[in-house]
C-alpha cells in the first residue's frame, strides 16, 4: 500500500514537471538535421521549460510525419511535392525558410577545366559526357563521385541539375561527403558535388551556368543573391493551428543569433 | 542424499545445455526463415511502386514496357514510341510534378481538387504521353490506358545488369553486378590473404622461436579487434592511392583496394585457425618423419601440412565468411558502382555494401526493402554453397590419405 502511495507521488510529481515544459518535436531531412540540433541546443539552454526533440530520416519522412500529426515541425531540403500539398491541404500548413544550402562542383586542383555550364554537368553525370577534352580539359577519363542514393543532396542534384534523369551505372557512389572530397583530392579525373561547407585547398570548385553566358562559383554572397544556380532553401513546414506553440522556437531560429548557429553550421543564413 | 543431489544438479545442467542449444539452433532457423520470407516478397511484386500508375494515351498500341524501356524513355534516351514497337510518334514524358506546365494554379482549382480531372483530360489529348501518377489520381472516367505491369521474376533479378532500385517510375533490379562485384573482390582477398596466413602459421608453429612466437601471436590477434570503419579509412587514405598509382589507374577505388583491405582482416582468422591444427599434429608423426630422414621442410610440407589440412580449410572457409560479409571497409574502398566488373582493376559494388548503405533509406515493407532482403538471401546462398565446396574437398582429400 506506502508503495502504491508513493508510486502515485511520483508519477503526480514528474506530471506536474511535464505539463509546464513545452514539447516540439522536429523530423525529417538529414540536411536540415546538424542545424537544428544545434539549434534546438542552444534554445534549450536559454529557455529551460522548452523541450525539443529533433529527429533525421529525411525530407519525405519529415512531411509524411506532418501529415499525421506525429511531429510539430517537418524539416525539409525541398518544397512540398504537388501530392504532398494535396495531402496536407486541411493543415494549413505554413512554411518557413530557415537557411540556404549551396552544393559545389569541385575536382582535383591538376584539372584544367575551370567552368561547365548545367548541360555538361547533366552530360557527366548521366553519362554522355566520359572525357575531359569534351568539355575543354586534357584527355582525361571522368571519374564521376556521388553520394549514394539515401541522400538528400543525390535528389538533389538529380532534379536540379541533371533534368530528373537517371545517374550513369558507371557513378562511384561514397558514404560520406569527406569520403568525395578525400577522393576528388587524390583522383585526377574526379569530379564530385559537395555542401559549401565542405571545400578545402585539397579540391577546385568550379564555376557553373544555367544560361551558358554567366559563370559563377559557388560562395555564401553568391547563394544568398541567387546569381548561384545550384542553391536550395531549407525549410521548416508546420500546421497552421500549431503556429503558438512553435512560433517561438522558430523565431530563434530566425533571429540573428539563431542565423549565428546556422553559418557556423556551414549553410548560408538568410538574413 | 548427497548423490541424489548431484544427480539433481547434472540433470539440469544437462536440460540447460540442451536448452541453450535448442534456443540457439532456433533463433537460427527464424533469422534465416524470416530473411527468406521478406525476400520472397519481392516476386510478388511489380517494378513499378505500389499505389502509383504508369499510364498511356488509348489510342498508344503499346501493351507492354520492360522496367529497363520505362527507364530510358524517362531518362530520354528513347525518344520515339518505334523504339518499342508502337507507333511513329515522339513520346511525351508526364509526371504529377509536371502539371503545372500545362495548367494554370486556377485550372488546378484552390485546394488542388481539379488535378485527377486534369490529368485525365491531358492523358486523352496527347497520343505520344507516358504519364506516371499515384492511383489516387485516377479520375471516374479516365481518358487514358493504364500499363499493365509484369512481376519482378527471379531470372530477370538475377540476370538483369542495371541495379537502380530508386528510380522512378520503374526500379531496376538487376544484382548481377552486385554478385559479380562480391565474388570477384572476395576471391582476389582470399587469394591473397591465403599464402600469406599460411606461411605465418607455419613459420609462428614450427619455425620460430617459442619467444618470437609469442610475442608475434598477439600482435596478428591485435588486427582483429581494429573496428572495420578504421580499415575502411586506411584502405581510402592508403591503399586507394598506392592502387591508383601503383597500376596507373584513372581511378583507385577499385576491386583490388577492397580485396587488400580485406586481405588484411582475414589474416588473424586465418592464422589463429591454422596454426592451431598445425600444432595438433602428433608429435609422433612429426618424429616419425624426421627419423626417417626427412628434412624440416621436407616434415613440414609432406606431414603436418597434410594432416591439418581440414584445419586450414576451415581457416579458410571463415576467411572467405569473413570476406563476402564485411560492409563498412568494402564500402569505403571499392567505389561502390554497379557496373559489370571485367578486370579487378575497375569499381565494384558488393552485396553486404549494398545493403548497408541502402536498408537505412527504403520504406519499410516496399519494393526497394523487399529487394535489399533477397540480396541477402543471395549472399547467403553464395556463402552456403562456398563453405560447402570447401568441405567437401576437403573431406575428399582425407578419404584418399
Amino acid at each position: 500500500m506506502k508503495k502504491a502511495i508513493c508510486l502515485l507521488a511520483a508519477t503526480g510529481l514528474m506530471m506536474a514537471f511535464t505539463v509546464g515544459k513545452v514539447e516540439i518535436k522536429v523530423k525529417g531531412s538529414d540536411t536540415v538535421l546538424p542545424l537544428s540540433q544545434k539549434e534546438a541546443e542552444n534554445y534549450m539552454k536559454k529557455n529551460t521549460d522548452a523541450s525539443i526533440t529533433v529527429v533525421g530520416g529525411g525530407s519525405g519522412i519529415g512531411i509524411a510525419a506532418l501529415e499525421d500529426g506525429s511531429t510539430d515541425i517537418a524539416m525539409s531540403s525541398r518544397d512540398l511535392k504537388v501530392d504532398e500539398k494535396m495531402k496536407l491541404k486541411d493543415k494549413k500548413i505554413k512554411q518557413v525558410i530557415v537557411g540556404i544550402d549551396a552544393l559545389s562542383i569541385i575536382v582535383n586542383p591538376k584539372n584544367k577545366v575551370s567552368q561547365l555550364t548545367r548541360e555538361q554537368l547533366e552530360g557527366i553525370f548521366t553519362g554522355a559526357i566520359v572525357n575531359w577534352k569534351e568539355v575543354g580539359g586534357d584527355d582525361d577519363k571522368i571519374i564521376v563521385y556521388s553520394r549514394e542514393s539515401s541522400s538528400g543532396t543525390y535528389d538533389f542534384m538529380k532534379e536540379h541539375v541533371m533534368g530528373k534523369k537517371n545517374y550513369a551505372a558507371t557513378v562511384l557512389s561514397l558514404p560520406a561527403t569527406g569520403a568525395i572530397v578525400q577522393s576528388v583530392g587524390q583522383t585526377k579525373g574526379a569530379i564530385g558535388y559537395v555542401g559549401l561547407a565542405y571545400l578545402n585547398k585539397e579540391v577546385k570548385d568550379l564555376a557553373v551556368s544555367y544560361d551558358g553566358k554567366t559563370f559563377v562559383k559557388a560562395s555564401i554572397k553568391a547563394a544568398k543573391d541567387k546569381t548561384y544556380p545550384i542553391a536550395r532553401p531549407l525549410y521548416y513546414f508546420y500546421a497552421g493551428d500549431l503556429e503558438a506553440k512553435v512560433k517561438p522556437y522558430i523565431d530563434y531560429v530566425l533571429s540573428a543569433e539563431g542565423q549565428k548557429t546556422v553559418e557556423e553550421v556551414g549553410y548560408i543564413s538568410v538574413k | 542424499m548427497k548423490t541424489s543431489f548431484q544427480r539433481f544438479i547434472e540433470k539440469f545442467v544437462e536440460g540447460l545445455l540442451f536448452l541453450s542449444g535448442t534456443i540457439t539452433s532456433f533463433a537460427v532457423i527464424l533469422i534465416v526463415l524470416f530473411l527468406f520470407k521478406e525476400g520472397w516478397g519481392l516476386f510478388n511484386e511489380t517494378p513499378v511502386e505500389k499505389g502509383s500508375v504508369i499510364a498511356l494515351n488509348k489510342s498508344n498500341p503499346v501493351q507492354e514496357l520492360t522496367a529497363q524501356q520505362i527507364k530510358n524513355i524517362f531518362d530520354r534516351k528513347i525518344t520515339n514510341w518505334k523504339e518499342v514497337g508502337g507507333n511513329k510518334d515522339s513520346i511525351i514524358v508526364f509526371s504529377v510534378n509536371d502539371i503545372s506546365n500545362y495548367y494554370s494554379d486556377a485550372e488546378l482549382g484552390d485546394s488542388l481538387q481539379f488535378v485527377p480531372q486534369r490529368i485525365s483530360e491531358l492523358m486523352g489529348k496527347k497520343t505520344g504521353i507516358i504519364a506516371f501518377f499515384p492511383t489516387e489520381y485516377i479520375s471516374k472516367n479516365f481518358q487514358g490506358r493504364i500499363l499493365a505491369m509484369k512481376k519482378v521474376t527471379l531470372t530477370g533479378f538475377i540476370k538483369d545488369k542495371e541495379w537502380f532500385p530508386t528510380a522512378q517510375p520503374a526500379a531496376q533490379l538487376g544484382i548481377l553486378p552486385l554478385i559479380l562485384g562480391t565474388l570477384w573482390v572476395s576471391l582476389v582477398a582470399i587469394l591473397i590473404a591465403l599464402p600469406f596466413g599460411l606461411a605465418t602459421a607455419v613459420y609462428i608453429a614450427e619455425i620460430a622461436d617459442a619467444r618470437v612466437g609469442k610475442i608475434l601471436k598477439p600482435v596478428i590477434e591485435l588486427l582483429a579487434g581494429i573496428p572495420s570503419v578504421v580499415y575502411g579509412f586506411f584502405g581510402l587514405i592508403v591503399i586507394v592511392p598506392l592502387v591508383q598509382k601503383t597500376f596507373n589507374l584513372p581511378v583507385g577505388e577499385t576491386g583490388l583496394s577492397g580485396s587488400l583491405v580485406l586481405a588484411i582482416m582475414a589474416l588473424p582468422t586465418i592464422i589463429t585457425i591454422s596454426e592451431d591444427a598445425i600444432r595438433n599434429t602428433p608429435r609422433a608423426m612429426k618424429e616419425a618423419s624426421l627419423a626417417l630422414g626427412a628434412t624440416h621442410w621436407q616434415t613440414i610440407y609432406k606431414v603436418i601440412v597434410p594432416y591439418s589440412i581440414s584445419g586450414i580449410s576451415a581457416a579458410t572457409i571463415l576467411g572467405i565468411g569473413r570476406a563476402m560479409g564485411e560492409t563498412m571497409a568494402v564500402l569505403m574502398v571499392t567505389g561502390n558502382a554497379a557496373i559489370i566488373p571485367h578486370s579487378i582493376l575497375v569499381p565494384m559494388r558488393t552485396i553486404p555494401a549494398t545493403i548497408a548503405a541502402e536498408l537505412g533509406e527504403s520504406a519499410h515493407g516496399g519494393l526497394h526493402y523487399k529487394a535489399l532482403f533477397a540480396l541477402g538471401c543471395v549472399l547467403f546462398v553464395m556463402t552456403l554453397v562456398i563453405n560447402l565446396t570447401v568441405d567437401l574437398i576437403s573431406a575428399r582429400r582425407k578419404y584418399s590419405k
